[in-house]
Protein backbone atom coordinates (compact mmCIF):
# COMPACT_ATOMS: atom_id res chain seq x y z
CA UNK A 1 0.00 0.00 0.00
CA UNK A 2 1.39 3.19 -1.10
CA UNK A 3 0.05 5.91 0.82
CA UNK A 4 1.56 9.01 -1.21
CA UNK A 5 -0.50 7.71 -4.33
CA UNK A 6 -3.68 8.00 -2.30
CA UNK A 7 -2.72 11.01 -1.03
CA UNK A 8 -2.22 12.05 -4.87
CA UNK A 9 -5.90 10.97 -5.93
CA UNK A 10 -7.28 12.81 -2.92
CA UNK A 11 -5.35 15.99 -2.95
CA UNK A 12 -6.75 15.80 -6.72
CA UNK A 13 -10.10 16.09 -5.42
CA UNK A 14 -9.01 19.30 -3.09
CA UNK A 15 -9.61 16.71 0.07
CA UNK A 16 -13.24 17.87 -0.89
CA UNK A 17 -15.49 14.84 0.95
CA UNK A 18 -18.19 15.18 -1.67
CA UNK A 19 -15.58 14.14 -4.20
CA UNK A 20 -16.03 10.40 -1.72
CA UNK A 21 -17.02 8.28 -4.63
CA UNK A 22 -14.65 9.58 -7.11
CA UNK A 23 -11.72 9.14 -4.78
CA UNK A 24 -13.14 5.62 -4.26
CA UNK A 25 -13.64 5.12 -8.06
CA UNK A 26 -10.30 5.78 -8.75
CA UNK A 27 -8.48 4.49 -5.78
CA UNK A 28 -10.82 1.05 -7.53
CA UNK A 29 -9.37 2.03 -10.97
CA UNK A 30 -5.68 1.61 -9.69
CA UNK A 31 -5.30 -0.87 -7.66
CA UNK A 32 -8.53 -3.23 -8.74
CA UNK A 33 -9.87 -3.03 -5.35
CA UNK A 34 -10.57 -0.85 -2.24
CA UNK A 35 -7.50 -2.08 0.28
CA UNK A 36 -8.97 -1.10 4.19
CA UNK A 37 -5.79 1.29 4.56
CA UNK A 38 -6.90 3.23 1.35
CA UNK A 39 -10.03 3.49 2.91
CA UNK A 40 -9.27 4.37 6.66
CA UNK A 41 -6.76 7.05 4.95
CA UNK A 42 -9.43 8.70 3.36
CA UNK A 43 -11.84 8.62 5.86
CA UNK A 44 -9.50 10.59 7.75
CA UNK A 45 -8.51 12.99 4.70
CA UNK A 46 -11.80 13.46 4.10
CA UNK A 47 -13.37 13.67 7.25
CA UNK A 48 -15.63 11.30 6.10
CA UNK A 49 -16.66 8.53 8.73
CA UNK A 50 -15.35 5.07 8.07
CA UNK A 51 -19.08 3.78 8.79
CA UNK A 52 -20.42 5.78 6.16
CA UNK A 53 -17.76 4.82 3.55
CA UNK A 54 -18.63 0.77 4.12
CA UNK A 55 -21.88 2.12 3.41
CA UNK A 56 -20.74 3.18 -0.23
CA UNK A 57 -18.12 0.86 -0.47
CA UNK A 58 -20.14 -2.34 -0.09
CA UNK A 59 -23.55 -0.46 -1.96
CA UNK A 60 -22.23 0.16 -4.98
CA UNK A 61 -21.33 -2.80 -7.34
CA UNK A 62 -18.01 -0.55 -8.77
CA UNK A 63 -16.62 -1.20 -5.78
CA UNK A 64 -14.85 -3.99 -4.46
CA UNK A 65 -13.29 -4.68 -0.94
CA UNK A 66 -11.93 -7.83 -2.49
CA UNK A 67 -9.04 -8.03 -4.67
CA UNK A 68 -9.70 -7.83 -8.20
CA UNK A 69 -8.18 -9.58 -11.31
CA UNK A 70 -6.12 -7.23 -13.76
CA UNK A 71 -8.36 -7.44 -16.13
CA UNK A 72 -12.47 -7.82 -15.70
CA UNK A 73 -14.55 -10.22 -17.42
CA UNK A 74 -18.36 -8.67 -17.51
CA UNK A 75 -20.55 -11.75 -19.17
CA UNK A 76 -23.97 -10.28 -20.34
CA UNK A 77 -27.10 -12.55 -19.01
CA UNK A 78 -29.39 -10.33 -20.41
CA UNK A 79 -32.49 -12.32 -22.37
CA UNK A 80 -31.62 -11.14 -25.78
CA UNK A 81 -27.84 -12.65 -25.23
CA UNK A 82 -29.21 -15.47 -22.88
CA UNK A 83 -30.91 -16.82 -25.78
CA UNK A 84 -28.60 -16.21 -28.21
CA UNK A 85 -25.89 -18.32 -26.45
CA UNK A 86 -24.95 -16.59 -23.58
CA UNK A 87 -24.80 -19.34 -20.96
CA UNK A 88 -22.35 -21.45 -23.39
CA UNK A 89 -20.11 -18.04 -24.05
CA UNK A 90 -20.45 -18.10 -20.40
CA UNK A 91 -19.16 -22.08 -19.73
CA UNK A 92 -16.45 -21.79 -21.93
CA UNK A 93 -15.18 -18.88 -19.87
CA UNK A 94 -15.66 -20.91 -16.47
CA UNK A 95 -13.43 -23.79 -18.07
CA UNK A 96 -11.30 -21.79 -19.70
CA UNK A 97 -10.36 -19.86 -16.68
CA UNK A 98 -11.62 -22.05 -14.09
CA UNK A 99 -13.29 -19.32 -12.07
CA UNK A 100 -16.97 -18.92 -11.34
CA UNK A 101 -19.02 -15.71 -11.45
CA UNK A 102 -18.34 -13.61 -8.94
CA UNK A 103 -14.77 -15.08 -8.42
CA UNK A 104 -10.99 -14.23 -9.01
CA UNK A 105 -8.47 -16.61 -10.06
CA UNK A 106 -5.36 -17.24 -8.04
CA UNK A 107 -2.81 -15.30 -10.36
CA UNK A 108 -5.41 -11.99 -10.13
CA UNK A 109 -5.58 -12.21 -14.05
CA UNK A 110 -9.46 -12.45 -14.42
CA UNK A 111 -12.72 -11.16 -11.97
CA UNK A 112 -15.41 -12.89 -13.88
CA UNK A 113 -19.18 -11.32 -13.39
CA UNK A 114 -22.56 -11.76 -15.09
CA UNK A 115 -24.19 -8.94 -15.94
CA UNK A 116 -27.95 -8.46 -16.56
CA UNK A 117 -27.68 -6.51 -19.77
CA UNK A 118 -25.02 -4.33 -21.35
CA UNK A 119 -27.52 -2.52 -23.63
CA UNK A 120 -26.28 -3.70 -27.13
CA UNK A 121 -29.00 -6.44 -27.61
CA UNK A 122 -28.24 -6.53 -31.29
CA UNK A 123 -24.62 -7.75 -30.79
CA UNK A 124 -25.55 -10.30 -28.44
CA UNK A 125 -24.11 -12.60 -26.96
CA UNK A 126 -21.67 -9.49 -25.36
CA UNK A 127 -18.90 -9.76 -23.51
CA UNK A 128 -17.08 -6.87 -21.88
CA UNK A 129 -13.55 -7.23 -20.98
CA UNK A 130 -11.59 -3.97 -19.35
CA UNK A 131 -14.41 -2.06 -20.50
CA UNK A 132 -14.11 -3.27 -24.33
CA UNK A 133 -17.18 -4.71 -25.89
CA UNK A 134 -16.70 -8.20 -28.18
CA UNK A 135 -20.15 -8.66 -29.62
CA UNK A 136 -21.65 -11.91 -31.45
CA UNK A 137 -19.20 -14.21 -29.20
CA UNK A 138 -19.31 -17.90 -29.35
CA UNK A 139 -17.23 -20.04 -27.15
CA UNK A 140 -14.60 -20.32 -29.55
CA UNK A 141 -14.40 -16.74 -30.23
CA UNK A 142 -14.07 -15.86 -26.52
CA UNK A 143 -11.24 -18.34 -25.93
CA UNK A 144 -9.39 -16.36 -29.05
CA UNK A 145 -10.08 -13.06 -27.17
CA UNK A 146 -8.93 -13.95 -23.73
CA UNK A 147 -5.87 -15.17 -25.37
CA UNK A 148 -4.73 -11.58 -25.88
CA UNK A 149 -4.70 -10.60 -22.16
CA UNK A 150 -2.01 -11.22 -19.13
CA UNK B 1 -46.19 34.14 14.99
CA UNK B 2 -49.65 32.67 13.22
CA UNK B 3 -50.09 29.06 13.74
CA UNK B 4 -50.86 26.34 11.09
CA UNK B 5 -54.33 25.63 11.79
CA UNK B 6 -55.30 21.82 10.66
CA UNK B 7 -57.70 18.97 11.93
CA UNK B 8 -56.83 15.66 13.07
CA UNK B 9 -58.99 13.01 13.60
CA UNK B 10 -61.37 15.56 14.24
CA UNK B 11 -59.71 17.86 16.49
CA UNK B 12 -58.59 21.11 15.48
CA UNK B 13 -55.16 21.70 16.09
CA UNK B 14 -52.94 24.46 15.64
CA UNK B 15 -49.37 23.76 14.74
CA UNK B 16 -46.13 25.00 14.03
CA UNK B 17 -44.05 25.73 10.82
CA UNK B 18 -41.74 23.49 10.34
CA UNK B 19 -43.67 20.85 12.60
CA UNK B 20 -44.26 17.52 10.95
CA UNK B 21 -47.79 15.54 11.50
CA UNK B 22 -46.19 13.21 13.83
CA UNK B 23 -45.31 16.10 15.91
CA UNK B 24 -48.52 18.22 16.17
CA UNK B 25 -50.45 14.94 16.63
CA UNK B 26 -48.37 13.96 19.75
CA UNK B 27 -48.53 17.61 20.96
CA UNK B 28 -52.35 17.18 21.10
CA UNK B 29 -51.78 13.66 22.78
CA UNK B 30 -53.18 11.79 19.56
CA UNK B 31 -51.22 8.37 19.45
CA UNK B 32 -49.68 7.57 16.12
CA UNK B 33 -47.20 4.04 16.33
CA UNK B 34 -43.67 4.51 15.47
CA UNK B 35 -40.69 2.07 15.80
CA UNK B 36 -38.26 3.55 13.60
CA UNK B 37 -39.18 7.53 15.44
CA UNK B 38 -36.99 9.35 18.00
CA UNK B 39 -37.35 12.65 19.38
CA UNK B 40 -33.51 13.44 19.41
CA UNK B 41 -32.98 12.32 15.73
CA UNK B 42 -33.73 13.52 12.88
CA UNK B 43 -36.71 12.50 11.06
CA UNK B 44 -36.29 9.52 9.01
CA UNK B 45 -39.53 7.69 7.79
CA UNK B 46 -37.82 4.16 7.64
CA UNK B 47 -40.40 1.76 9.46
CA UNK B 48 -43.79 3.33 7.61
CA UNK B 49 -46.18 2.12 10.45
CA UNK B 50 -46.59 6.18 11.07
CA UNK B 51 -48.68 6.15 7.96
CA UNK B 52 -52.06 8.50 7.87
CA UNK B 53 -54.64 9.98 5.53
CA UNK B 54 -54.11 12.92 4.46
CA UNK B 55 -57.30 15.21 3.05
CA UNK B 56 -55.98 17.84 0.73
CA UNK B 57 -58.25 19.90 -1.46
CA UNK B 58 -60.93 17.26 -1.41
CA UNK B 59 -58.76 14.38 -2.57
CA UNK B 60 -57.21 11.93 -0.08
CA UNK B 61 -53.30 10.32 0.21
CA UNK B 62 -51.29 8.41 2.22
CA UNK B 63 -48.15 9.58 3.99
CA UNK B 64 -45.92 8.95 6.37
CA UNK B 65 -46.50 11.49 9.34
CA UNK B 66 -43.07 11.67 10.60
CA UNK B 67 -41.57 13.05 7.69
CA UNK B 68 -44.90 15.12 6.16
CA UNK B 69 -44.69 18.66 7.47
CA UNK B 70 -47.96 20.37 8.29
CA UNK B 71 -50.01 22.64 6.15
CA UNK B 72 -52.82 24.48 6.51
CA UNK B 73 -56.20 23.26 6.54
CA UNK B 74 -55.12 19.78 5.89
CA UNK B 75 -57.78 17.06 7.50
CA UNK B 76 -55.76 14.08 9.10
CA UNK B 77 -57.20 10.82 10.13
CA UNK B 78 -55.03 8.42 11.87
CA UNK B 79 -57.03 5.36 12.09
CA UNK B 80 -58.98 4.54 9.39
CA UNK B 81 -60.09 0.87 7.64
CA UNK B 82 -57.66 1.28 5.03
CA UNK B 83 -54.50 2.80 7.43
CA UNK B 84 -55.01 -0.47 9.91
CA UNK B 85 -55.39 -2.53 6.91
CA UNK B 86 -51.94 -1.11 5.79
CA UNK B 87 -50.21 -0.99 9.16
CA UNK B 88 -51.10 -4.60 9.61
CA UNK B 89 -49.51 -5.32 6.47
CA UNK B 90 -46.36 -3.53 7.56
CA UNK B 91 -46.23 -5.17 10.75
CA UNK B 92 -46.98 -8.61 9.42
CA UNK B 93 -43.62 -7.74 7.05
CA UNK B 94 -41.66 -7.14 9.58
CA UNK B 95 -42.61 -9.49 11.93
CA UNK B 96 -41.32 -11.89 8.99
CA UNK B 97 -37.88 -10.40 9.83
CA UNK B 98 -38.14 -10.15 13.70
CA UNK B 99 -41.01 -12.49 14.65
CA UNK B 100 -40.35 -12.24 18.24
CA UNK B 101 -39.73 -8.39 18.53
CA UNK B 102 -41.91 -7.50 22.23
CA UNK B 103 -42.52 -4.02 20.46
CA UNK B 104 -43.61 -5.79 17.30
CA UNK B 105 -46.47 -8.16 18.91
CA UNK B 106 -47.81 -5.50 20.98
CA UNK B 107 -48.59 -3.95 17.75
CA UNK B 108 -49.76 -6.68 16.21
CA UNK B 109 -51.78 -7.57 18.37
CA UNK B 110 -53.81 -3.67 18.43
CA UNK B 111 -53.59 -4.45 14.70
CA UNK B 112 -54.33 -7.99 14.34
CA UNK B 113 -51.48 -8.91 12.78
CA UNK B 114 -50.48 -12.35 11.68
CA UNK B 115 -46.81 -13.29 12.77
CA UNK B 116 -46.85 -16.51 10.74
CA UNK B 117 -48.51 -14.72 7.28
CA UNK B 118 -44.88 -14.50 5.27
CA UNK B 119 -42.43 -17.00 5.11
CA UNK B 120 -39.95 -16.15 8.21
CA UNK B 121 -36.52 -15.02 7.36
CA UNK B 122 -35.52 -14.24 10.78
CA UNK B 123 -32.58 -11.66 10.02
CA UNK B 124 -34.06 -9.78 13.35
CA UNK B 125 -32.96 -6.28 11.99
CA UNK B 126 -35.99 -4.49 10.74
CA UNK B 127 -33.95 -1.46 8.98
CA UNK B 128 -35.08 1.51 11.49
CA UNK B 129 -31.66 2.77 11.41
CA UNK B 130 -31.92 3.93 15.06
CA UNK B 131 -28.64 3.00 16.36
CA UNK B 132 -27.22 3.86 12.75
CA UNK B 133 -29.04 6.68 13.53
CA UNK B 134 -28.21 7.90 17.17
CA UNK B 135 -24.76 6.99 17.10
CA UNK B 136 -24.70 9.18 13.77
CA UNK B 137 -26.64 12.03 15.44
CA UNK B 138 -26.28 12.20 19.07
CA UNK B 139 -22.49 10.53 19.81
CA UNK B 140 -21.32 11.73 16.77
CA UNK B 141 -19.29 8.26 16.76
CA UNK B 142 -19.99 6.32 13.77
CA UNK B 143 -19.46 3.09 15.34
CA UNK B 144 -22.69 1.18 13.78
CA UNK B 145 -23.42 1.55 9.91
CA UNK B 146 -25.52 -0.29 7.45
CA UNK B 147 -23.68 -2.20 4.69
CA UNK B 148 -24.55 -3.21 1.59
CA UNK B 149 -28.38 -2.97 0.04
CA UNK B 150 -31.55 -4.34 -1.15
CA UNK B 151 -32.50 -7.49 0.87
CA UNK B 152 -29.10 -8.12 2.17
CA UNK B 153 -28.23 -4.61 3.71
CA UNK B 154 -28.17 -4.77 7.53
CA UNK B 155 -26.10 -3.04 10.38
CA UNK B 156 -22.14 -3.37 11.08
CA UNK B 157 -20.25 -2.10 13.37
CA UNK B 158 -16.87 -0.92 12.52
CA UNK B 159 -14.46 -2.39 14.27
CA UNK B 160 -11.89 -0.06 14.30
CA UNK B 161 -14.52 2.35 15.85
CA UNK B 162 -16.59 -0.21 18.14
CA UNK B 163 -13.86 -1.59 20.16
CA UNK B 164 -12.52 2.23 21.06
CA UNK B 165 -16.14 4.01 21.86
CA UNK B 166 -18.87 1.13 22.32
CA UNK B 167 -17.76 -0.56 25.79
CA UNK B 168 -18.83 2.40 27.71
CA UNK B 169 -21.56 3.74 25.81
CA UNK B 170 -23.85 0.91 24.57
CA UNK B 171 -26.62 4.05 24.66
CA UNK B 172 -28.08 2.15 21.60
CA UNK B 173 -28.87 -1.27 22.66
CA UNK B 174 -32.20 0.07 24.58
CA UNK B 175 -33.21 1.54 21.00
CA UNK B 176 -33.16 -1.00 19.32
CA UNK B 177 -37.04 -2.42 18.51
CA UNK B 178 -35.43 -6.18 18.09
CA UNK B 179 -32.57 -6.58 20.07
CA UNK B 180 -30.81 -6.82 16.58
CA UNK B 181 -28.36 -4.79 17.87
CA UNK B 182 -27.17 -6.74 20.23
CA UNK B 183 -26.96 -9.81 17.98
CA UNK B 184 -24.31 -7.68 16.00
CA UNK B 185 -22.29 -6.07 18.57
CA UNK B 186 -21.79 -9.71 19.99
CA UNK B 187 -20.31 -10.44 16.30
CA UNK B 188 -17.59 -7.77 16.12
CA UNK B 189 -17.01 -8.82 19.82
CA UNK B 190 -15.96 -11.70 18.62
CA UNK B 191 -13.64 -10.38 16.16
CA UNK B 192 -12.02 -7.65 18.21
CA UNK B 193 -11.89 -9.42 21.43
CA UNK B 194 -11.18 -8.08 24.89
CA UNK B 195 -9.38 -5.17 23.41
CA UNK B 196 -9.85 -2.40 25.74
Amino acid sequence: MDTEKIDRIIGKHDSEASSLIQVLLEIQSEYHWLPKEALERVSERLQVPLARIMHIATFYKAFSLVPKGRHEIHICMGTACHVRGAPRVLDAVQDLIGIKPGETDLDLKFSLETVNCLGCCALGPVVEIDGKTHGKMSPSDTAEVLKNYD
Amino acid sequence: MSGILLQIDGRQVEAEEGMTLLEAARKEGIHIPTLCHHDKLEPYGACRICIVEVEDSGRTKLVVSCVYPVEEGLIVRTRSEKIDRIRKMILELLLAHAPDAFGLQDLAREYGADRNRFEKEASFCIHCGLCVRYCAEVKKKHAVGFVDRGIRREICFVPEVAAKECWDCKECFPLCPTEALQAAFVLVEAFTGEKT
